[in-house]
């Protein structure tokens, strides 16, 4: 098998491991839609208003939580500088660090997502452009969400300034995201938000290994 | 110069006030950061001269 | 490359500096005392009557909060290309001087809403960006303080100065898309009348000119600290 396989594989066999991977996420992503009409009350109508956007910022949130790992512990143990000697050049293992992190958590996340959706009593057209745009946005959040974990790679607390440092970045993701829903529900069609969406994530999958790759090498020179 | 800013006093003052408050502060610091470093090096210099 | 680099070595940078800081600052307090008496000399707006005197230093800070950021990120470009030796000082000693310039947009922004909008806040597209920039800053800002080892701290900080100016103008679309998404806010762009193009481009000189000294005291005394520092471990070696 290819070495980028390999790798793929060995993080996905991690993520399942530790701490459960994707349950962790996706039960965190569903305590927060739990929480949101306990506190802005039951009414049905304002909850399918608000449905985009609140399982949105979940999502981002809930994709957050596993995302300071995502070089860490690689990084402690040593493998990290071992992983970069090999013939993989270091983009292609952000690549498949991000990949990895997109299938243990966005796209679990994207699959529960038409459940939520129905608690937030959205009907089936809005519930699945939610669908389609969390599979297309929530790549783009593993991507940005990994310059963010390799910048803060070697510091013990990065987990409190990762936030920070990302959620800004992805603002255009929950705009056209949560956007793309609330086009549908008020009749119109969904594609634009969808295909800037689309572009933003497409941009970001392309660009972030690069900026990833170059985080991970100051890190470990020196 | 007219300073009769009615009815609309309430917002533009407080606008300036902020401004200035946040500039004068800033330079204020900024200035005592580098007197604070000038002599922080003066002492070590001298020290190392003795 | 080369004539720019002439300068950067800390040495000539503080004799540079320190031969053009009597000016930028006596520059800064003339436009300032210009900018202020011009401000209040002008006759109100038909529309908006005297909040227009609010544009005079709200326009300004934010000109300068986006000007900061592109010369945090011009800086790193130089510092992460050419490894050019003091341009994440001068990256590092900008960014709270930044954060300051869009605190101060938002707050008279909110200001000049109270009155026009009916509300202090308004999710107008430029509000919403300036917002969105102020963490930008904070999140730049806790970067470089967050990693001790100085060298990686400024490669780190540098690399997120990038990625952030690719990202701010799509950062400034999405929200001006998301702006056209709910309709009923009819929030009418102010055109500026020739009248107040006096105080505006004076106090917009004022705020650059206190930038440009702000920015190089700042760049100088990290310079004198780092000189401190290796005098103390000099002596301690």
């Amino acid at each position: 098998m290819n070495p980028f396989g390999t790798l793929l594989l060995r993080d996905l066999k991690l993520a399942a491991r530790s701490g459960g991977g994707a349950a962790l996420a996706l039960s965190f992503f569903a305590l927060v839609a739990t929480l949101v009409p306990l506190g802005v009350g039951a009414d049905l109508k304002l909850l399918a208003r608000v449905a985009g956007g609140i399982l949105w910022v979940a999502a981002v949130l809930s994709a957050l939580l596993s995302l300071d790992r995502l070089f860490q512990g690689d990084f402690e143990d040593g493998s990290l500088e071992v992983i970069a000697l090999s013939p993989l050049a270091l983009e292609m293992t952000a690549l498949a660090k991000i990949m990895a992190h997109w299938l243990s958590t966005g796209l679990p996340l994207t699959l529960l997502s038409p459940v939520l959706a129905l608690l937030f009593n959205l009907d089936v057209a809005p519930t699945v452009t939610l669908f389609l745009s969390l599979l297309i946005g929530t790549p783009a959040v593993s991507a940005v969400g990994a310059i963010g974990a390799s910048l803060t790679l070697s510091l013990k607390r990065g987990g409190l300034i990762l936030p920070l440092i990302i959620l800004p970045l992805l603002a255009p993701a929950v705009i056209f995201g949560a956007g793309a829903v609330r086009l549908v529900l008020d009749g119109m069609g969904s594609g634009s938000a969808l295909g800037l969406l689309a572009a933003f994530s497409f941009g970001a999958v392309l660009l972030s290994p690069f900026a990833a790759a170059a985080s991970v090498r100051l890190n470990l020179g020196g | 110069m007219n300073f009769d800013m009615s009815p609309y006093g309430a917002f533009i003052w407080p606008a300036y006030s902020i401004s200035a408050l946040a500039l004068g502060i800033a330079t204020l610091w900024t200035v005592a950061a580098w007197r604070r470093a000038k002599a922080r090096l003066a002492t070590l210099e001298s020290g190392q001269g003795t | 490359m080369q004539f720019l680099f002439r300068y950067a070595n800390p040495h000539n940078f503080m004799r540079l500096s320190g031969a053009v800081l009597p000016f930028t600052a006596i520059g800064a307090a003339l436009a300032l005392i210009a900018g202020l008496y011009l401000s209040f000399s002008v006759p109100p707006d038909y529309q908006q009557g005297r909040t227009v005197t609010i544009f005079f230093i709200h326009v300004p800070a934010a000109t300068m909060a986006m000007g900061t950021y592109i010369a945090i990120a011009l800086c790193s470009l130089l510092s992460l290309v050419w490894r050019h030796p003091l341009s994440d000082t001068a990256a590092r000693a900008a960014a709270p001087l930044g954060a300051m310039f869009t605190a101060l947009g938002l707050i008279t922004g909110a200001l000049w809403g109270k009155p026009m909008w009916g509300t202090y806040w308004v999710w107008d597209a430029r509000l919403t960006s300036f917002l969105l920039l102020l963490f930008i800053y904070f999140g730049y800002m806790a970067l470089w303080s967050a990693i001790e080892d100085e060298a990686k701290a400024a490669r780190a900080a540098a690399i997120l100065a990038l990625v952030g100016a690719v990202n701010i103008p799509i950062i400034k679309y999405s929200v001006d898309w998301w702006n056209t998404l709910h309709q009923g806010s009819t929030v009418t762009a102010f055109k500026m009348a020739a009248v107040y193009y006096p105080p505006f481009f004076t106090m917009l000189l004022a705020y650059s000119l206190l930038f440009a000294t702000l920015w190089m005291i700042r760049i100088r005394t990290a310079i004198v600290e780092r000189r401190a520092r290796n005098l103390m471990q000099g002596a301690a070696a």
